[in-house]
């Protein structure tokens, strides 16, 4: 440490040259795009809206305090208006009453905006397959990141949102049948056990022509270079 | 709650002062039921109300029921509560669908309007039954809930629109026809039905 304060000195001064100047700039600068950095410094200072929906939220509440402790990820500071939230979380079975409040709420919210769809009945409707409960969320909003659960437990919940940041880093996980290689095995594209249909081999080969997700550019300038 | 003879006379009672109001007397399950006419709910529970000896002056509950395919379909309960002798009396009315395809209501029913049957759905001919808001206030939001959910029209209700479901919405989803909404959920043995779901 100490040695470190008297090179810093001596860089001040000027009397650091050559090959003992390259090792402190190199030791202390750090290069990165600046596209990367946003995305950086957006993943880890989220403002969730404080918004529940039904017995989720009292999940959703109990991460926020010191026992799971969302302000480990930056995300401890709860706006109750949806100007300031840049993350909503979905906590809850959505009635087709309640289905064009939340709407407006996530179109008052700035750009850039995520949401989360948590516990079964957002995501699915739920136990709720009846007259009055929007067979999930997604039919109605863009979601991000679903966690399932009925309901999940602050910890599921945590994982979820460690998986948005991951995706807001530019950086998302991969499905398990991507990482694990395995396209082709899904169950509505097995003709017969073991051998991949011909469908299989055609989504094998939508994703394997995915262009790889970039933060900060949208497709449409990817393929504006590409031309 | 009336013991069954106390029942009977209370319905004797009813029926000398407002001839045929009183259909029936039914009392199992530790409820004394009268169930009444559906044209002359009003005066039956008006009786109830005001006459001495009897003053059920707390209208509990109301509520509706679809009996499908019971006959006559709808039933609509007044829960009538005696508070200083804690006793309850249930009135019942019984009343048919008027979209319903028997030649006995559809004769009486607007000729066309009633498209599409009585699934629920769509349907503009609803049953009717006086409102009681004038005899208890509380009435109001009970019978808004009973047209919301199974589209029994209050006749005289000061306000009579959806309460709980969104205002635009149509149909009356309690009753035992409406269909049960929702999606079916795919597994693995029921798949086959659905060919093509992932597009």
């Amino acid at each position: 440490m100490r040695e470190r304060q008297l090179r810093a000195r001596d860089l001040l001064r000027g009397d650091l040259e050559g090959v003992e100047l390259e090792e402190y700039v190199e030791q202390s600068v750090l290069t990165t795009r600046l596209e990367s950095m946003q995305a950086w410094a957006r993943a880890n200072s989220i403002m969730p809206l404080t918004f529940g929906l039904a017995c989720c939220a009292i999940e959703f509440m109990s991460m926020v305090t010191a026992r799971h402790d969302l302000a480990r990820f930056g995300a401890e500071a709860l706006r109750a208006s949806p100007r300031q939230a840049d993350m909503l979380v979905l906590s809850g079975r959505l009635s087709i009453k309640m289905a064009p409040v939340v709407r407006r709420l996530y179109d008052q919210m700035l750009e850039p905006k995520w949401v989360i769809s948590m516990g079964a009945c957002s995501s699915s409707g739920g136990m709720f397959a009846n007259y009055a409960v929007v067979q999930g969320a997604d039919k109605m909003m863009p979601i991000d990141i679903h966690v399932p659960g009925c309901p999940p437990r602050p910890e599921a919940l945590l994982h979820g949102f460690n998986k948005l940041q991951k995706k807001i880093r530019g950086n998302p996980d991969l499905g398990w049948r991507q990482r694990y290689n395995a396209i082709g095995t899904e169950e509505w594209a097995r003709v017969e056990p073991g051998s991949p249909s011909a469908e299989a081999l055609a989504a094998a080969k939508r994703f394997s022509e995915l262009e790889p997700y970039e933060p900060g550019v949208s497709s449409s300038t990817a393929a504006g270079e590409q031309d | 709650m009336p013991d069954a003879p106390g029942l009977e006379l209370i319905a004797q009672e009813i029926n000398a002062a407002h001839d045929g109001t009183v259909i029936e007397t039914a009392h199992e399950r530790g409820t004394a039921t009268l169930i009444v006419d559906s044209e002359r709910v009003l005066e039956a529970l008006r009786w109830l109300r005001d006459t001495p000896e009897h003053e059920y002056r707390f209208l509990a509950s109301v509520h509706a029921a679809d009996y499908l395919p019971g006959e006559p379909r709808f039933g609509v309960h007044y829960e009538l509560l005696n508070m200083p002798r804690v006793e309850r009396v249930s009135v019942k009315a019984l009343l048919a669908d008027p979209a319903s395809p028997s030649p006995a209501t559809s004769s009486a029913s607007p000729a066309g309007v009633s498209g599409g049957g009585s699934n629920g759905v769509g349907t503009l001919v609803l049953p009717e039954i006086d409102s009681c808001v004038e005899l208890f206030p509380t009435a109001d939001y009970q019978e808004r809930e009973a047209y919301d959910f199974f589209g029994i029209r209050f006749r005289g209700h000061p306000d009579l629109r959806r309460i709980l479901m969104p205002e635009d919405y149509v149909g009356w989803p309690l009753r035992r026809d409406f269909p049960i909404g929702g999606e079916p959920v795919l597994f693995t043995h029921n798949e086959a039905e659905t060919p093509h779901w992932y597009e």
